[in-house]
């Protein structure tokens, strides 16, 4: 390429042809980058999420027919959340751990808003299974809350990790209580 | 860099793999040390452009497609999805839509120049005939995509051209209807077609390689339409055509984006914007613009099966032309008569792609037979006569000699380029 350039460079002095041979190079392949990243774009944006699907959905969730010990499972932007109707017992143990003994340390009366329900999205933060438990029938793991049959990671009932290989709690949505009967999620 | 055919590498990592698979010698050879003509002109660039074009179409087809939904009911509403919600789903679709149009006026023009300058004669008959393959191949995917946005020009569209087939004696009504997968245009229809539309584009890439490596055999054919006779006609592909094409290519997407941003609906239908109604068919039923020279001569003919054999007719014929043209001469420059009517031929296809937008009646359907019937003749009586009767200008001796008449010495002068590269 050197060779080409000194011997078609037509420049005014020796060197003078290279080095505005260069420039020129220098100059055309910079602007062909910065086309080809201005065209890249519209093709990588194209592949995200629609505003559409981006939008917070939010849904409203009645929990009248949920008897204590009980939960539910609704869909809040494709993914479960776990309404759970907590019982005395349940909080108690949720309450009485020590902070230190929690591998993801977050206290119980930072994760719900009224004690006696729990909202926590219902994906496991290990790979990403539904753990099992909403149902008394259901294995609730060692720690009376979920269990996710996947990988062996047993929640509480606060739905903080405890036992297995997640690395940390169920997610709590953002969530607020419209009247005493519905849940508003997101 | 240079004259030299063979490549030279300084990377032993790229020498290791070359002596394996020798893709950087063929990239080199068929990419940057292939001997071109030196006297190409600017009609030499639309081959490139049209290889840039298919890999366009192909890119922001895949994009599309990932959008794209081929069910009746979800079709129209998934095209608008991607227009109104997917981010740059408009650009994109844009781009897909009028580079659709963009690849049919470079091939056309790509047409003709071969046309004018001979490059269907010996020894380029197959280069020809590939041409011919992926000009047919380009139309059946130009028009089943059109099938898929699901609008009334789409519907009503692939309704008359799946009915083409129904001419055919004996076996036409069962044949439309296996076409279809149904008695009229639906969703088994719709799904087909959108697995052929992604297909097909990428057997037309497969035919490109086919046409450029039959191109390389020979080299390209060039104005003068006369063999180099040896390295000082020639210069190598790069730089000097690469710069020239990129050139070219910065030309064509300024037009094209003149269009995409500022009219992108302008060489569309807009009533391929109502979503398909299989019990109305619009007023006024029309093909995209380049397929109306065909469409014209579909119309022009009163009978239903010949109507159909001469609009593919007009195709075949060009097929034939490397054994229908007798001339001996390629370049129409050196051909006093052929300019004329290869001028009226031009004409011609243009008076037809403006009758096939009119209505079939009255002087439209008078003029529309005319130029039918001068198609035909153009291809099948004037070219195998002029071949006869036509006396050919003097060519010259060889490429460089026109070029360095007058100016240095023959000796000297030839090898300049060469030096340069």
């Amino acid at each position: 390429m050197a060779d080409a350039a000194n011997a078609g460079g037509g420049g005014s002095g020796e060197g003078g042809g290279q080095s505005r041979r260069d420039f020129l190079y220098l100059a055309s392949g910079a602007m062909g980058a910065v086309g080809v990243a201005t065209v890249a774009w519209p093709f990588i944006d194209y592949m995200n999420p629609s505003d559409a699907v981006l939008a917070l959905a939010s849904v409203e969730v009645d929990i009248s027919g949920i008897d204590p010990g009980m939960a539910i499972k609704v869909m809040w932007r494709g993914t479960p959340v776990f309404v759970r109707h907590r019982t005395e017992a349940s909080i108690e143990s949720a309450r009485s751990v020590a902070l230190d003994d929690l591998p993801d340390p977050v206290a119980d009366e930072q994760r719900v808003n009224r004690t006696e329900w729990l909202v926590v999205e219902g994906v496991c933060t290990h790979l990403g299974c539904i753990p099992l438990g909403n149902s008394s029938s259901e294995p609730r793991g060692d720690y009376g809350g979920w269990f996710c049959p996947c990988h062996g990671s047993h929640y509480d009932t606060a739905g903080r990790i405890r036992k297995g290989p997640a690395p940390a709690n169920l997610p709590v949505p953002p969530h607020s209580f419209i009247d005493d009967t519905t849940i508003k999620i997101g | 860099m240079s004259s030299d055919a063979t490549f030279h590498t300084n990377s032993r990592a790229i020498a290791w793999i070359d002596h394996r698979l020798p893709i950087f010698s063929f990239v080199h050879e068929h990419l940057v040390a292939y001997p071109a003509p030196r006297n190409l002109n600017y009609m030499w660039n639309f081959g490139a452009l049209a290889g840039i074009s298919l890999v366009i179409m192909i890119a922001t087809g895949i994009f599309l497609a990932m959008h794209y939904v081929a069910t009746p009911d979800k079709a129209f509403d998934s095209v608008e999805h991607i227009m109104r919600e997917v981010q740059y789903g408009w650009l994109i679709r844009y781009i897909h839509m009028n580079m659709a149009s963009f690849f049919f006026i470079v091939v056309y023009i790509h047409i003709f120049r071969g046309l004018y300058y001979g490059s269907y004669k010996p020894p380029r008959e197959v280069l020809w005939l590939l041409g011919i393959v992926i000009l047919l191949l380009m139309m059946a995917s130009a028009f089943i995509g059109y099938t898929l946005p699901w609008g009334q020009m789409s519907y009503w569209g692939a309704t008359v051209i799946t009915n083409l087939f129904s001419a055919i004696p004996l076996v036409g009504d069962e044949l439309v209807v296996w076409l279809r997968g149904g008695f009229s245009i639906g969703a088994p229809t719709l799904s087909r077609f959108f697995a052929l539309h992604y297909l097909l584009p990428f057997i037309i890439v497969g035919v490109v390689v086919l046409h450029i490596w039959a191109l390389h055999r020979f080299g390209s054919n060039n104005p003068l339409g006369i063999d180099a006779k040896g390295p000082q006609d020639k210069v190598p592909f790069h730089p000097y055509y690469t710069i020239k094409d990129m050139f070219g290519l910065g030309v064509f997407l300024t037009i094209f984006a003149a269009v995409v941003f500022f009219a992108p609906n302008y060489l569309g239908h807009p009533d391929n914007y109502v979503p398909a109604d299989q019990l109305t068919t619009p007023s006024h039923i029309v093909p995209e613009w380049y397929f109306l020279p065909f469409y014209a001569i579909l119309r022009s003919i009163p009978d239903k099966l010949l109507g159909v054999v001469a609009m593919f007719g007009s195709i075949v014929v060009l097929a034939a032309l490397p054994w229908l043209d007798r001339s001996p001469v390629r370049s129409t420059r050196y051909r006093p008569m052929h300019k004329w009517f290869f001028a009226l031929l031009v004409v011609d296809v243009l008076v037809l792609g403006w009758i096939g937008a009119k209505p079939p009646e009255g002087i439209y359907l008078v003029i529309g037979r005319l130029a039918t019937l001068y198609y035909f003749l153009h291809f099948l009586v004037v070219l195998p006569l002029l071949g006869k009767f036509e006396t050919p200008k003097p060519r010259p001796q060889s490429i460089a000699e026109p070029v360095l008449k007058g100016g240095g010495g023959p000796a000297a002068a030839p090898a300049k380029p060469m030096e340069k590269a």
